[in-house]
């Protein structure tokens, strides 16, 4: 029964997690920057299942395929294995005006996808609200076993 | 004749507070999963698992403290944390990154579970005010 407190909380850190994520990529949509290499890309948590005894095989790498289950294992929540930079195509503007434009010209704008990160921002905080939930309905069945007998 | 039993008087409710429990872990442990890449939703078989649980508790017989396993498979109440048990739930709607949570029915689900938890404390809590009325010679 107690797992269950663990469980959610792990749920509710990885979806905060995703939020500031989305926070972060919604604030920077528009970080303009005059090379490919400087400009901000946009970033995603990568979410992984914990197991039993899966704890202490994290070695950095993130591979969530990895992370299967053996069979019967039974589940400790979700943990976020780190954070990666979306690798899509960047906006590269001419705008010869703009102080951080380069040589030819040209200013480099993220790749923040600003619907995605709006339909991201709100799946992440159903799933916080769904967390809270089960805190709650676990607080509700620990404190009725409880009583009880009396 | 033996003091109390309470696996005698208490019946099946001991193990089905149990299950219930564990089930309402695995159950969240689902929704905590609900965006994991890959993640596949588990459950418990809850009435093959009291039936194995009550069948383990038939085969001890009354009076005697021991419980007897006369199968392999059979669950003394220590047992029923064995893992293998966990099976995976078939999705309706299977998604793309390959989870298969579906989060209405998991709440569903999770909600039911808790009313059952709170059914079996109802049973366990009336068992225990007819042994003090027992005890107590009060009708």
């Amino acid at each position: 029964m107690n797992n269950i407190f663990d469980i959610a909380g792990s749920g509710m850190t990885a979806q905060s997690v995703r939020i500031n994520t989305v926070a972060s990529n919604l604030a920077n949509a528009q970080s303009a920057a005059s090379s490919v290499d400087q400009v901000y890309r946009a970033r995603h948590p990568v979410f992984s299942a914990v197991h039993a005894n899966a704890m202490a095989e994290q070695n950095g790498a993130i591979d969530p395929w990895a992370n299967a289950p053996t069979e019967g294992q039974e589940g400790l929540g979700v943990q976020v294995l780190g954070i990666t930079e979306s690798q899509a195509p960047l906006d590269r503007r001419f705008e010869p005006g703009h102080p951080l434009a380069d040589k030819e010209g040209y200013v480099y704008y993220p790749n923040v996808n600003v619907v995605e990160e709006m339909a991201d921002m709100i799946s992440a905080s159903r799933s916080f609200q769904v967390n809270v939930e089960l805190l709650q309905s676990a607080k509700t069945m620990s404190q009725r076993l409880l009583s009880l007998g009396q | 004749m033996p003091a109390i039993s309470f696996s005698n008087a208490l019946g099946v409710h001991e193990s089905a507070l149990y299950l219930r429990s564990r089930r309402a872990e695995v159950l969240s442990n689902n929704l905590a999963n609900a965006d994991t890449p890959n993640f596949k939703a588990r459950d418990v078989d809850f009435n093959a698992l009291l039936e194995q649980a009550s069948a383990g508790q038939r085969a001890s017989g009354f009076g005697s403290d021991t419980p007897s396993r006369t199968n392999s498979k059979h669950l003394n109440l220590g047992d029923i944390e064995a893992n293998g048990d966990l099976l995976y739930r078939t999705p309706n709607q299977p998604s793309i990154d390959g989870n298969t949570v579906e989060e209405h029915q998991e709440m569903a689900r999770f909600a039911k579970n808790g009313q059952d938890f709170e059914s079996t404390l109802y049973f366990l809590n009336s068992k225990f005010r007819g042994l003090q009325n027992a005890i107590r010679g009060e009708v």
